[in-house]
């Protein structure tokens, strides 16, 4: 293990909670204009989109979660993510900075961290003021029932 | 990889290719010199090519097989042994090419066990003298061959490039016109046209918005250009069916070696082309399926010939091009299919229940095989059989929005029948919309647009909660696009209706809006959304907005059983003597008038249903009359009880019959059902035929025949009421499925059981069965055996000698009448006339009483 090793994370807030993504995995940020809904898709699925010329499958992530649905008239930000040669959009709230941070400071999930939360995460900063939570990409995408139950 | 090796790689495996079909072919004409040299030349020029490229290991097998093809050449009779043998050095050929493949180097390891016996067999035969062997093109590599040739080989070999080279020549004058393309880059080449006609789509859409523009003109130019290079581009990806078919006789042959069987491949159409992408996801399912035949559908030689068949059995593949698809036929003429098998394995893996299954019709329990863990093989085979198959079939099929279809006749054999589009990239679907939404319908599914509405000529109605539409004589089921999407619920009756059809399922899908047609790009859907069973993809329009594109099976699915019901009565191309009724399943229409108790008429005969305002009703003489489509449509009570409603609509049935039509009053329209017509408890009275279980309901069947003469006195002419509750059993042969279904209801109704047969001779067994019948009723145009020859053939069996024929006609001059007479018809009715042959068959029935 080497002690200075930094990653850098992609920053957003979701329904107040702050969490972050490697910088690794996150190929864009765009605001969401039009998407098409998909009847019959899991709540997760907010839609699909053309992003210039390829289609994209906007995932929510306050659904993903268990938390409320956004306001009407808040326009949430996505975060464009390629996984097995597919693209896809994470719907959030806003997106902050990037930010630097050491590896070794990454914190286990607590214990008593939210069940859906903790589906999701890989771990936890503690920054000022704020903690900031680490979102295991591959898990966030996973939707089947038996990830979700587990 | 090196070049040179790769190339060798893919020319060999071509060729290997030919040689397995071109043995088969040799096997069984051993003294076709032509597929000998073919074959000879082929193994050769492997040899030769891995002595070239220093493949040793090969160079000796390929030099083993090509002596004792040598042998062959110069006279030696050809054995089924040697035949496998030389199989299976191929089979070991490719194996090593595949390792050559994967490590570029050959594998380790030795092929005595080959080589040794191929040397053996090749000096056996004493006839040929050894050293006859060519073997011109032997290796100039140092490593030895078990039976290395002899002097002659070294100067032969010096000759060889030069003797091989007119030869590859020859070849090659064809192969000058072509070039070989790596599959990545006509793959990436359509991916790019894709896009091209995405970009040219939005173009379209941009300059559509601007009157006048001055793109419209260079555009137009670049629209068709895109076009042009769309076609080419497809061309290029287009490869004849026999490459996938190409491995068959191989697979067939084998098979036959492993069951002691002696099957026939024919094969038409080879030559027909498809896109590669759809033809390798055909070719799993083809190979199962050929194997299918061969191990479930062929008999063996002893079955066969105590059936009374040629101890070989054939299995025919065809293919052609119908429309925007490619239809490939499997078909077999084994022993058909298994009803009562399937029947009873439907019940013990519990797919359905044993009641369940006795509504079904033949062409329905048909069907089971593609469930899901279903096989009826008794013992588990290596060839099919392990419960895999079907569904698995089935489901490729479906993926690339194919249809698998299958008839299968007890005794005669199996046909599948496959129809595919010719390519997956770019299809065009119309666009329409449901819930805000549009979503992209593939054309190719669409039959017609109806608009339906309030005020239109076209009404959505309800029977109970299903919503049907009439249309053209039929009731077309419904299904709302909007509550499939579960987008809200549908409030108005207004909308478009996109009739679709399915494989052969037809029904119409409620949208709200109707767009127009768009050449679209099917892109793969999202992992995420694959399991919706409505959607087939996604495309993005030239607007630039992402569309979901519907898939039509899907929504037949939500559709329920309603279609699936309908469409199997449509499709029940097995009228099986051998079931345990003679009675097959009829759609009814239930309905209540006059008394609380449910009666019901064989859908088929309703022309419509209509709901009439009641001030519409006139009454003269006594008669109830109203104006109908320009007519006066006498209303009929079924019984005194039945009155008709003084205020709103009055529901009716409308039967119809050249140009005539007669209402029927109802009280209530109850629902459509699929039952087997079985009357059990007959009546006297009249208007009715009797009483039969519906729905766990005593239900009473209606004699429409009882109603029609009293709407119009001349409907049937020489009708006699008597002769129509007697219970008599008319045997009808006919070779279209469609006029068997058309026919045997309204002879039915008129209250006679009926028998089906698909073909003379079918007719000429179910004679031969225990049901005596009292009346023939057959089609005089039918292959194989006509209806000439059936009256002859019933004529000379006792047990049918004096049963009365009627044949039915689609043309009747003097001539046919002359020959009919002579063959022993006793009456000729024209094919559509309906009317025409309840009355013949009447008659024919009322002699039979005066007689008796």
């Amino acid at each position: 293990m080497n002690d200075t090793q930094l990653s850098d994370y992609v920053t957003f807030t979701t329904a107040e909670q702050m969490f972050g993504l490697p910088i690794e995995c996150v190929q864009d940020v765009f605001k969401l204009s039009s998407i098409t809904r998909v009847p019959l898709a899991g709540p997760e699925i907010a839609g699909v989109l053309n992003l210039r010329g390829r289609i994209v499958t906007a995932i929510e992530l306050r659904s993903r979660l268990d938390l409320a649905a956004r306001e009407a008239g808040q326009v949430p930000m996505a975060i464009g993510i390629e996984s097995r040669g597919e693209s896809f959009g994470l719907l959030v709230d806003t997106v902050g900075e990037v930010l630097k941070l050491p590896d070794d400071e990454r914190e286990p999930n607590p214990i008593n961290l939210d069940r859906n939360l903790s589906r999701v995460a890989a771990g936890v900063y503690r920054l000022d003021g704020h903690l900031l939570v680490v979102l295991d990409i591959d898990r966030v995408l996973d939707l089947s029932p038996e990830a979700a139950a587990a | 990889m090196d070049d040179l090796l790769r190339e060798f790689l893919t020319e060999t495996n071509e060729s290997l290719n030919l040689v397995d079909a071109e043995l088969v072919r040799f096997e069984q004409e051993p003294n076709n010199g032509a597929i000998l040299g073919n074959i000879f030349r082929l193994v050769h020029t492997i040899k030769g090519t891995c002595g070239f490229l220093a493949l040793p290991r090969l160079e000796t097998l390929t030099h083993a097989a090509e002596t004792l093809m040598g042998k062959f050449r110069d006279g030696m009779p050809v054995t089924a042994e040697a035949v496998t043998l030389i199989l299976s050095t191929i089979d070991r050929i490719k194996s090593i090419l595949d390792a050559i493949e994967k490590s570029e180097r050959e594998p380790e390891g030795g092929d005595r066990d080959l080589i040794d016996p191929l040397g053996r067999m090749a000096r056996q035969e004493a006839a040929a003298p050894p050293q006859v062997a060519p073997s011109p093109a032997s290796a100039p590599v140092e490593h030895q061959m078990p039976d290395k040739p002899e002097p002659p080989e070294r100067a032969e070999k010096q000759d060889k490039p030069v003797a091989e080279r007119p030869d590859e020549e020859r070849g090659d004058r064809l192969a000058n016109h072509s070039i070989r393309v790596n599959v990545d880059t006509l793959d990436h080449l359509m991916t790019t046209v894709s896009e091209l006609v995405l970009t040219r789509n939005q173009l379209l859409e941009i300059v559509r918005r601007h009157e006048d523009s001055d793109f419209k003109v260079p555009l137009q130019r670049l629209s068709n250009v895109t076009a042009e290079l769309q076609e080419g581009v497809m061309k290029t990806r287009m490869q004849p069916i026999g490459n996938a078919w190409q491995k068959l006789p191989r697979v067939v042959r084998d098979l036959c070696a492993e069951l002691g069987k002696d099957i026939e491949l024919s094969m038409r159409g080879a030559d027909t082309e498809l896109d590669r992408q759809v033809l390798d996801l055909v070719k799993d399912p083809l190979t199962h399926l050929v194997r299918n035949c061969a191990d479930h559908g062929i008999e063996s030689p002893a079955e066969r010939i105590a059936a009374g068949k040629p101890s070989k059995g054939t299995i025919r593949l065809s293919a052609w091009h119908e429309g925007g698809h490619i239809i490939i036929e499997i078909s077999d003429n084994g022993r058909g299919l298994d009803l009562a098998g399937i029947r009873a394995k439907v019940v013990e893996k519990g797919f359905a229940s044993e009641a369940q299954l006795a509504a079904k019709s033949d062409a329905e329990i048909c069907n089971f095989i593609f469930t899901p863990g279903f096989t009826t093989a008794a013992k588990v085979t290596s060839i099919s059989g392990r419960g895999v198959g079907m569904d698995v079939v089935r489901n490729n099929i479906e993926q690339i929005g194919g249809t698998v279809d299958l008839k299968s006749v007890s005794g005669a054999g199996t046909t599948f029948t496959i129809k595919i589009p010719l390519t997956l990239a770019i299809v065009s679907a119309l666009i329409v919309e449901a819930g805000g939404e549009r979503f992209a319908i593939p054309q190719l599914a669409v039959l017609e647009l109806v608009r339906a509405g309030n005020s239109g000529e076209h009404r959505i109605e309800h029977i109970k909660d299903a919503p049907v539409l009439r249309l053209r004589n039929k009731l077309l089921p419904l299904v709302r696009l909007k509550e499939v999407f579960r987008l809200g619920a549908c409030d108005n009756e207004n909308g478009f209706v996109v009739v679709t059809q399915v494989g052969s399922q037809v029904f119409g899908v409620v949208v709200d809006g109707v767009f127009h047609t768009e050449e679209i790009v099917i892109k793969p859907m999202s992992s995420k959304l694959r399991h919706i069973p409505v959607f087939s993809g996604t495309t993005i329009l030239g607007d630039g907005s992402v569309i979901m594109i519907i898939d039509p099976n899907g929504v037949a699915q939500a559709l329920g059983r309603a279609v699936v019901a309908a469409a199997g009565a449509e499709n029940s191309e097995l009228q099986s003597r051998e079931e345990e009724s003679d009675e097959d399943t009829v759609s009814l229409l239930v309905f209540r008038a006059g008394s609380q108790q449910p009666k019901a008429v064989p859908l088929s005969l309703v022309t419509r249903l209509e709901e009439i305002d009641c001030r519409k009703i006139e009454v003269s003489d006594g008669r109830h009359l109203v104006q109908y489509r320009d007519q006066l449509m006498p209303l009929l009570r079924i019984d005194t009880q039945t009155s008709l409603k003084k205020e709103g609509a009055q529901p009716i049935l409308v039967f119809s019959d050249q140009g005539r039509s007669m209402g029927l009053v109802a009280d209530e329209i109850i629902d459509i059902v699929e039952e087997r017509l079985d009357i059990e408890v007959s009546s006297d009275r009249p208007g009715l035929l009797g009483y039969a279980v519906i729905k766990g309901a005593t239900t009473e069947i209606i004699d429409v025949g009882h109603f029609l003469p009293q709407a119009f006195e001349d409907w049937f002419r020489r009708r006699d009421p008597s002769a129509a509750r007697r219970s008599r059993n008319v045997l009808l042969v006919d070779d279209s499925a469609f006029f068997r279904e058309l026919l045997a209801p309204l002879i039915k109704a008129a209250g006679y059981r009926v028998v089906a047969a698909a073909s003379a001779a079918d007719a000429l067994a179910a004679l031969k069965s225990d049901t005596r019948f009292d009346l023939i009723v057959t089609d005089i145009e039918m292959p194989e055996m006509d209806g000439f020859a059936l009256a002859e053939a019933a004529r000379a069996m006792p047990a049918a000698a004096t049963v009365p024929i009627i044949a039915l006609a689609t043309m009747v001059s003097a001539e046919t009448v002359e020959r009919g007479r002579a063959a022993g018809f006793h009456d000729f009715v024209a094919k559509f006339d309906r009317a025409g042959l309840v009355a013949a068959i009447k008659e024919q029935g009322a002699d039979l009483d005066r007689a008796a």
